[in-house]
Parts: C-alpha cells; structure tokens; sequence
C-alpha cells in the first residue's frame, strides 16, 4: 500500500484515502466544441503509460477532497513529489537528477 | 513414552508433558512442542500422505516452513477442520485429530497409486496434449476425473466458526526473522532506541539454532543465547516480540504484513483471542533477517519416505529429541550434513555411511567423521533408493560409473547445500544478482528502504553474520532518527565452516527420461519433465515453469526452484542468469482467508445503508433490496400477497389514489455560489442560467466522451443555490465528477458543492390526491397549480418543520417530494401517512416506482442506458442545448461513431400477446429462422407487467429503433421466440395531462 504525501494536508497518508485519477496536465481545451477529431482523440483518449515517470492526479478523497498531481515512478512505485493543482509540471530532468544525486550520497 | 523414537535426554522439550492425538484414527502420544511432524516421527511414522499426480507414497521432508510432501487435515472439531496444513509447522496440541489426504481406501495401500504406473503418459505438460480430442469429452470427462484424481485436502464444508483479528501498526525498524541475525540486529536498533517489531514463524526465537549444536555467543549456548535476547528484548518499552508470526508479504513503501497465529497450538480454546492475527506494518526501515532454506539432492527415487533434509534431521533430534531412524545414511554435497551424521552418532544412532558427491569435502568435517568412526564416501552418488513405503536401501556408485553396492537404511539425510530466502526482498521488488562462485541468487538492487542481512544475503560466517546484524541494526535505527542509546558488541563461536553445495541434477538422477528423480515433491516434477520441457522448445524459465508446473504448488518451489533452474541452463547450455530465475510473490506462505477477510464478514462484509423511514417501513412488513449499499423497501406485501399482486396492487392504487414512496436515497448536492448557474451550465446539457429561482428542470449529465453519465432534476432555490439530485447509485461518483471538473478544469468559478444525501429524508408523495394529502399539513406555500406548478421548488414548513418542497413527477402523475431534515424524516412520514392512508392511499416500493415510470417512459440511468448511450440515442435530445458553447461532453457527443446512422436507440416494445412479460437483457433480432449467431439488434432494458395498461410493456434499445416503430421484431429464448413490435416510449396517459392535475 502506497504511502502519498497530501500538499494541502502536509502529511504522508495511507493509499486507502487516496483515488488516482489518472494523467496529470492533461488541460480540457478552451475552445473544445471546436476541435479536429485527432485533436480530441489526443486530449480524451491517447496516453502514454510510461515506463518510469509518470505525472498523474491523486484525490485525498477520504480527506481533504482535494486533487492534486505526483511524479512517480511507475517502476519502483516511488514518489519523487507532489504538488498543488494548477501549480506548473515540475522539471523533469531536476527531478532525475535529483535522485542520482540522493543515490549518490548514500 | 511420546514415541519410541525419543532419545533420552535429547532435545528440549519436556518429557513429563504429554499430550494425545489421533493420526488416522490412531491415538498416539506427543509431548508438549512437539509439531505433528516431530510427534509422528517419534512414533516411527515417516509415510503421511501421497503424492499430488503419481499417488507416490510421501514421508515428511522438512522441520520448517518450506515443507512440500507433509500435508494433513488437522481438526479440532467438526467445524473448526483445515486441509493441507503443513505437519512441520503445526504445533500438536491434546486432542487433535490429524488424517492424512490424497489417498484411497488407505494410506498404505491407495489405488490412486495406479498413476505412478501410469507415470509415462503423463509426463510434463501432458495435459496439453493428451486431453485434445475429442473437443466435448473436455468437460464430460476428463476435467472431472482429474480433479477427482489430483488434488490434496478437501476444503471444510462449516463456517469458520473462529474470529480473527487486525492490527494496524508502525515501527522505525521491523526484523524479520529472530534468528542469530534478527535478534542481533533487533538488539542492536532496539538499545539504539529505535522503535522496533521484530517477528520469526516459529513458536521460538532461535532461527538455526534450533538445529545447531556447538554454537556460543559471548560464551553461551546459541540457544540459550536467544532465548534470553529474546527476553531481553521483550522486556524494552520501545520492542514487540512476536513469535509464531511470519511476515508473508511485502509491499509497496515499506508496507509489510504479518500474519501471528494465536490459539492453533492451545488445547483449548479461549473465545476472547482471536485465532489469528493480521499485522499490517508501516516501518521507516525493514530487515530481513530469512535465513535460508536446505534444498535436496536430485536422485532416482528421492522421494521415499524416510528421506529427509539433514538440517530437518538435526532439529528433530537436537530439539525435539527424535531420532529420524536407527540405520540413517547420509547424501551430501555440503558440510553442513556431516553435523547432522555426527550428532546422530553421538547419541547412539548407526550411520552406516556418509556418501558425498564431492572428491574433496571440508577438511574439519572428514577428520571429525574419520574420529567418530563413520565411513564416508567421497566421489560417490546415491543412484537410486530402495523401499515403497519407507526407504529401506540406498545404492551407491562411484561417480563416473562402476558397479552399485547397496547399503541398508531406514532413514536418509541429504543436503545439496544452502538457498538464501530472498523472497521477501524480491517481493520489494529489489533484483537479485547470481553469484556465481556460490552458485546463489543474493540480493542485488534495493528497490525499498530495506537491508538483508544474515544467511538470506549470503553471509555464511558467523561472526560476519553477526557483524554485519549489528551494523544494520544500528544503521537503520540512526537513519529512522533513533538517537542515543547503547552500541551493543557480541562474539560468536561455533564448531565447524561449511563449504560446498550443488544445484540441478545429481548423477543419480541420470540422463535417463524414465528416472523419477524429485525437484518438486508437491506437484510431482522430476528432472526429467525439466529436459522435456526444453526439448519441446521452451527457453524461458517462466514458460519451463509453468509446463512442466515446477515450483507452482502452495511451496512455492522454496526446494524446487533451483534445482529446476540448474537443470533448465545445463539443458539449454546457458549460464544459470540467463535462464533467469521466476519472480517470487507474495504470501511467502499459505495465509488463511480468515486472516485476510478478518472481520469483514456477515454484516460487517459491506455497510448497510438504510433511509430516515426504514424502522416504520419495516414495521409495515415490506420487502426490501439492495441497491448498492442501500436497503430500500421493495414493495409492501399484504396478507397473502405476493410481490406480482402486491405491485399491481401499489400501482393502480397510485394512479387512481396517491401513493407514499421513500426516496431519501436520491443523491443531494447542494451547488452554491456566485457562479453556481455557471458551473452547472457546464456540467449539464441543459441551459441554467435561464432557469428563475423556485423552478426545477430535469437534467443530463455526460462525460466528455458524450456519453449519458447521470440524470436527475434540479432545483433553483435562489440565484445562487441549487439543489441537484442524481441517482441514488451515481450519488458518490457524480459528486467526484463535479469535484474534478470544478477544482482543476474550472477552478475560477466561485462555487462550492457540498454533499446532503443524508441530509434529506425525501418522501414522494404521488397521485391524483397528492394535494389534497400534504396540503393541510404544509405551512408557507401556496400548492394550487397557478402558484406551484408541476416542476416547482420552494422552501417552507410540513408539520412545523422546515421542507424544500418540490413538485414534481417520476410517476406521471400530480406529485410532490417532500425534503425534510433526516432526523425529522419518519416523523413527517407518518404524518402524512395518517392522511394518506384513511384515503385509500398506499405506500409503495422500488418496484412499483419503476413499474409506473416505465409506463411514462422515463429512463433509469444505468438500467436503460449502459454508458454506450447519447442523449439522443435515449431520446433525450431535447434536453441538450444548441446554443451553448461549452459543456462537459458537447465534443464528444460530435464523434462520427456518436451520431452514424443506425445507432441503437431507446424504443418501447409491445409484445403481440400481452400477457408475456419480456425478460430483462433478452437479445433482439429482425429474422428469427436466421441461422445462428444471429445478428442481434439490440437487448430488452426494462420490462414489466402494467397493471394500469393491462399488458405487459417494455423499454429496449434497438439498432435504428425510431425508424422501426410499427415493426415486428423478435425475441429468441431458449424455449420460444417472443414476437414485438417496436412502440414509442409512452404507454400510459401520453397526453401527459395528469402531470399537471
């Protein structure tokens, strides 16, 4: 079971009072009654489901209620951060690197 | 005497408690500790069951955990029975009842022992092939024979009468494992001050030392060392000892389960402790502490009872004081069994000789043999072993060839050497390396905050185990933020180094494809089914293992695995890595559903949710379902009613009078804030901005795929205030889907959703006498229709307590829906039930609400739709707004597939006799003498009998439905075919007129 830091909350809890909610930064378009097929099949239907990174939505909805987004590894099921909705994609290359250099001091 | 087999002053348990069992139907003596494994053997009892394919006569293996052959049934009582228990694990307790399983008419002799016979057409994977043909026979015949005919213990047939228990708990340092290496290392972290939990399957601490001989640490007895440590630990506010409790499986983020087993071992029961107890660990840091695991050696008939693992030899008789045999030879090709050959000696067993498969055993062990007198044959294999029941020769040659001599035996220990238990590790997911100087899998990449230590990571030297325990210790508790504390130092001592060991096939085991040479005991695997399976064209470990089924028994393949993989890379002529090595999953071993459901059982399974009016509703004597959690009153039978008549009953009652229905169960949302029309113009179809305050508008609700995802009718209240209700199963996900779009798609809308379903106890108050019932009691609001319309909302008081009243209709009927406080809910009921009743009104159920919208053609969302339906397909394209620019689903409603042609569509069918009701998910076809498959048009989605229309009705979707009214469609059931024809959607007042009476 996993263990998710809520960023409204400030504390680590139990996956239990968490519901993934799939892929992060994923914006519904502003102008979405006008969009191609293939621009609405990119938005609704196509993801990636990487190996290793990955940046979705969690709800804390047995707490806060409120959504928020993670960088995890989809591997090692480690999170490497998480953060506010709305708050801009972390970079993901400082996040890499920043475990290489956790990695390194141990 | 507990046995003839007990040797006087060996062992450690205490001769003067005994305790008495049964062994089918035999009643034999124990003594207090002893497992159903060392009980039997001291009653010189090796052959306890047959063999899962062959039928082959089983004798028990192992002292431990990782035992394949020794399954039994163990009773208590009739309802407290539990098959396929391992004898090497299950403590004896007075009054145990132990059959053994798998066999027929008797252990002794078993006609299922035909199969080994048989063995050559059933070689690895011969289900594959051999059951092929004909097609039909598959489940007639063969299916059912071989489950007869395979198979261990049969599951009880009571209740589980027991409770079991769950604990959540959190520690900075969890030790599995109290051998040398756990305790050392808990000790360690404990005077650290760390938090601790340390836990060992075992009923005590002591890991190998309950075998070992010979051993001190800071000069005393291994043994007594743990035990004390134990007690020492114990002791500590800051440790928890836990004995008889493995840790099954390890989960994400340092999450790891324990299963302790509570009362198995107790000769009588007390009912206030649970039988088992489910861990549920959260530790900042874990050890693994597993140890590891003895295998045996591959041979021609290395299954016969009476061969045994030399550590298992040790334990029986260093702590359970049980000599295996009187005649014990010994197979090796490792040290570590020369101990188990000398401790034999010294108490005065015969060896009549130690064979070892290595020209050049461990120096120490050869000269300690030569001293004790004990012929020891070195560059020697066991080619086969002798005896059916219980092994009784082994035949030895030269390796390399030369002629076999014989050598009587009653027992035979053998060792190939150590497998490290890296099985908790792997399932953290951490990746194991080969080592390929000691033929090992060790652990290789840590993926969790996790250290192995001890045998289990491949550090064999005692002093380094403990070095390198105490470190860790130390280390993990520093690193969970222990501070202080005590550095804790100890020395170690014991007799002998060990060297050695081999994995795969010894040459006993020979290059012949008839040999029944064992890797895995529990499902029958031979050396030979591995090259077989190669030879058939299998390369991967994970394709050979699930061929020939190795290491697939509730084992897990603890003795089998390596043995296989060895054979597998000599077969294919790869390197043992290459081949790969399976992945280990949890529960490291069998766990009991109880343990795992724990309490979720009977009325704790799944919550119950009931309505405000459910006391009064059951008091009425109705009948209730589920709907999710919901109990909802069904209908409400009346003496000698059944549910058809009391339905038809409640439905013309309601139509000709009024009716009472509960539907607190409705899903409330109250949408409130400035921008609160706003947001629910972009969750719904419908327009809400133009919606005045005290009027109601019947809503759709779509995912962004443009597919009906809710329904319900909302109400404005006040500019900004609504009140949305949804169905009573959508409630929770309509509210996340709200959440979702408001907080991260339109998060610059200032409004706020809060839940209320059980807030508001609803009762619907429906028929032409609707007024007339609820007038006298309503306070503030005028109900006539020029005041309060169908499709109004307004706030005021029913019985001097606060209501939003709603009028409005699922029923086609003048209706109302009364919202009041839960807590006011029966109150109000009956109030208005006091009025109702005396004019022959009628409280009605589920049932009957869906009879009479059915008859109106109203849709349950979920019923009549399936998540593949638009709001046009569902006839409900009125509802969604052309102008609108945006709104949840307005694209995807827009895909080519969403508005193609020939669409199914929601439709009502009549059938051509009216009295047969259609069945509900029944297929529709156009030609019902097409040959089969059919082409299917469509499915019936509701269906009734209407008593109100005095036929039956239905709601289907149809292929091109609207373009068919008028035709005739059919319904192909397995006994008839049910001529339609395809109607509009209402079949009761069309007009609509007794909507607004």
């Amino acid at each position: 079971m996993l263990l998710i830091y809520c960023p409204y909350c400030e504390e680590e809890r139990s996956e239990l009072e968490f519901r993934g909610a799939g892929d992060a930064h994923i914006a519904r378009p502003d102008n979405i009654a006008d969009i191609t097929d293939e621009e609405f099949e990119e938005y609704f239907f196509l993801r990636q489901n990487p190996k290793g990174l990955i940046f979705e939505r969690w709800r804390h909805i047995h707490g806060c209620g409120r959504f928020f987004n993670a960088a995890r590894d989809t591997v090692s099921d480690r999170f490497y951060t998480t953060y506010k909705a709305g708050e801009p994609k972390p970079d993901v290359a400082a996040i890499l690197n920043g475990e290489r250099d956790k990695g390194a001091a141990r | 005497m507990s046995g003839t087999n007990r040797i006087a002053g060996a062992g450690r348990l205490t001769p003067a408690r005994t305790a008495r069992f049964t062994f089918d139907g035999r009643t034999l003596t124990a003594l207090e500790g002893d497992t159903v494994a060392s009980a039997l053997l001291a009653n010189g009892i090796h052959l306890v069951g047959r063999s899962f394919k062959y039928h082959r006569p089983r004798g028990i293996l192992s002292a431990g955990a990782e035992e394949p052959n020794a399954l039994l049934d163990v009773s208590r009582d009739a309802a407290r029975r539990q098959p396929n228990v391992r004898a090497t694990v299950q403590e004896v307790f007075d009054g145990m009842k132990v059959e053994s399983q798998n066999r027929w008419p008797s252990l002794a002799f078993d006609v299922g022992g035909f199969n080994d016979l048989l063995s050559p057409f059933f070689a690895a994977g011969f289900y594959y092939k051999t059951f092929m043909w004909p097609k039909a026979a598959w489940h007639a015949i063969y299916e059912p024979f071989i489950r007869r005919a395979a198979g261990l213990g049969v599951a009880p047939t009571e209740a589980d009468p027991d409770h079991y228990a769950s604990r959540y708990a959190h520690c900075d340092v969890l030790v599995i494992g109290a051998g040398v290496a756990g305790l050392s290392a808990a000790l360690a972290a404990a005077k650290a001050g760390a938090k601790v939990i340390l836990c060992d399957e075992q009923p005590d601490v002591g890991g190998a030392l309950r075998y070992e001989r010979g051993t001190t640490i800071d000069g005393k007895d291994g043994w007594d060392w743990a035990q004390a440590t134990a007690r020492t630990l114990a002791a500590m506010d800051n440790v928890t000892v836990l004995t008889r409790t493995t840790g099954f499986g390890y989960y994400n983020h340092n999450f790891v389960g324990l299963v302790e087993r509570v009362t198995d071992h107790l000769p009588a029961l007390d009912k206030a402790l649970p039988r088992e107890r489910l861990w549920q660990v959260r530790a900042k840091k874990v050890i693994l502490a597993n140890g590891s695991i003895e295998r045996h050696m591959v041979f021609a008939n290395n299954d016969r009872p009476g061969i045994m693992l030399a550590s298992a030899g040790r334990t029986y008789l260093n702590h359970y004081g049980v000599a295996v045999g009187s005649k014990v030879g010994v197979y090796t090709a490792h040290d570590s069994a020369y101990e188990a050959a000398f401790d034999l000696k010294r108490a005065g067993v015969a060896v009549p000789a130690i064979v070892d498969c290595r020209d050049n055993p461990g120096e120490a062990v050869l000269a300690e043999a030569r001293r004790l007198g004990i012929e020891v044959l070195t560059g020697h294999s066991v080619v086969n072993a002798g005896g059916k029941l219980r092994v009784s020769s082994i035949s030895v040659a030269r390796n390399g060839g030369g002629s076999a001599r014989k050598i009587a035996v009653d027992a035979l220990l053998v060792s190939s050497g150590w497998t490290p238990s890296v099985h908790l590790f792997s399932q953290s997911r951490g990746k194991v390396k080969f080592d390929a100087q000691t033929q090992r899998f060790l652990p290789g990449t840590y993926l969790q905050d996790c250290l192995s230590i001890g045998a289990c990571n491949g550090t064999d030297d005692l002093q380094a185990t403990i070095d390198e325990a105490l470190a860790a210790g130390e280390l993990t508790a520093r690193a969970a933020g222990a501070e202080g504390g005590t550095q804790v130092t100890l020395h170690g001592d014991n007799a002998y180094g060990w060297t050695g060991g081999m994995i795969g096939a010894a040459e006993g085991a020979g290059p012949d494809t008839s040999v029944k040479a064992f890797i895995d005991f529990q499902h029958d695997v031979c050396a030979k089914d591995i090259r077989l399976a190669v030879r058939e064209g299998m390369q991967s470990i994970e394709h050979i293992k699930r061929f020939t089924t190795n290491g697939m028994a509730s084992d897990q393949g603890k003795l089998s695995n390596m043995h296989g993989l060895a054979i597998a890379a000599e077969a294919l002529g790869k390197d043992i890595p290459q081949v790969g090595l399976t992945t280990f999953r949890q529960p490291y071993t069998p766990v009991t559903f109880g343990a795992i459901v724990n309490h979720s059982r009977g009325n704790l399974f799944d919550p119950a949710r009931k309505t405000p009016v459910h006391a009064w509703e059951e008091a009425q004597g109705a009948a209730f379902e589920d709907v999710g959690n919901w109990k909802r009153a069904w209908f409400y039978p009346k003496a000698g009613e059944g549910m058809h008549e009391a339905v038809a009953r409640e439905c013309k009652t309601v139509r000709e009078v009024a009716g009472l229905f509960d539907a607190s169960t409705l899903g409330k949302i109250e949408v409130v804030g400035p921008d609160a029309a706003q947001f629910l113009n972009l969750m719904y179809t419908n327009a809400w901005d133009t919606l005045k305050p005290g009027r109601c508008r019947y809503g759709i609700m779509l995912r962004d795929d443009g597919f009906v995802y809710d329904d319900g009718v909302v109400g404005r209240l006040a500019e900004d205030r609504f009140h949305v209700t949804t169905t009573t199963g959508g409630a929770p996900r309509v509210m996340n889907h709200m959440e979702d779009y408001l907080q991260t798609e339109f998060p610059h809308l200032k409004v706020w959703l809060t839940s209320t379903t059980e807030q508001w106890a609803v009762i619907a108050v429906q028929g032409p006498k609707a007024r007339e019932i609820i007038a006298p009691l309503v306070e503030g609001i005028d109900l006539t229709n020029e005041a309060f319309p169908h499709m109004s909302v307004a706030e005021g008081k029913i019985c001097g307590v606060p209501t939003r009243l709603f009028r409005m209709s699922f029923t086609g009927e003048l209706g109302f829906e009364v919202n009041v406080p839960a807590d006011y809910g029966q109150a109000v009921w009956e109030a208005i039930w006091e009025r109702a009743e005396p004019m022959g009104a009628c409280a009605y159920g589920t049932e009957t609400m869906h009879v009479l919208r059915a008859e109106k053609g109203y849709i349950i969302v979920g019923q009549d739709t399936d998540g593949t339906l638009t709001a046009d397909d569902a006839a409900l394209s009125w509802a969604v707004s052309k102008k609108k620019t945006d709104f949840v689903g307005i694209r995807g409603l827009k895909r080519p597939d969403l508005v193609k042609e020939g669409r199914k569509q929601l439709v009502g069918l009549l059938t051509k006799d009216p009295t047969v009701v259609l069945e509900e998910g029944a297929q529709i076809v156009a030609h019902p003498n097409q040959p089969k498959p059919m082409t299917m048009l469509g499915h019936v989605t509701s269906s009734y009998w209407s008593e109100n229309c005095g036929r039956s009705i239905a709601l289907a979707v149809v292929a091109g439905g609207r373009a068919r009214l008028g035709q005739t469609l059919y319904v192909p059931m397995a006994d008839r075919t049910i001529a339609v024809e395809v109607s509009d959607m209402v079949f009761f007042d069309k007009e609509g007129g007794r909507l607004h009476g």
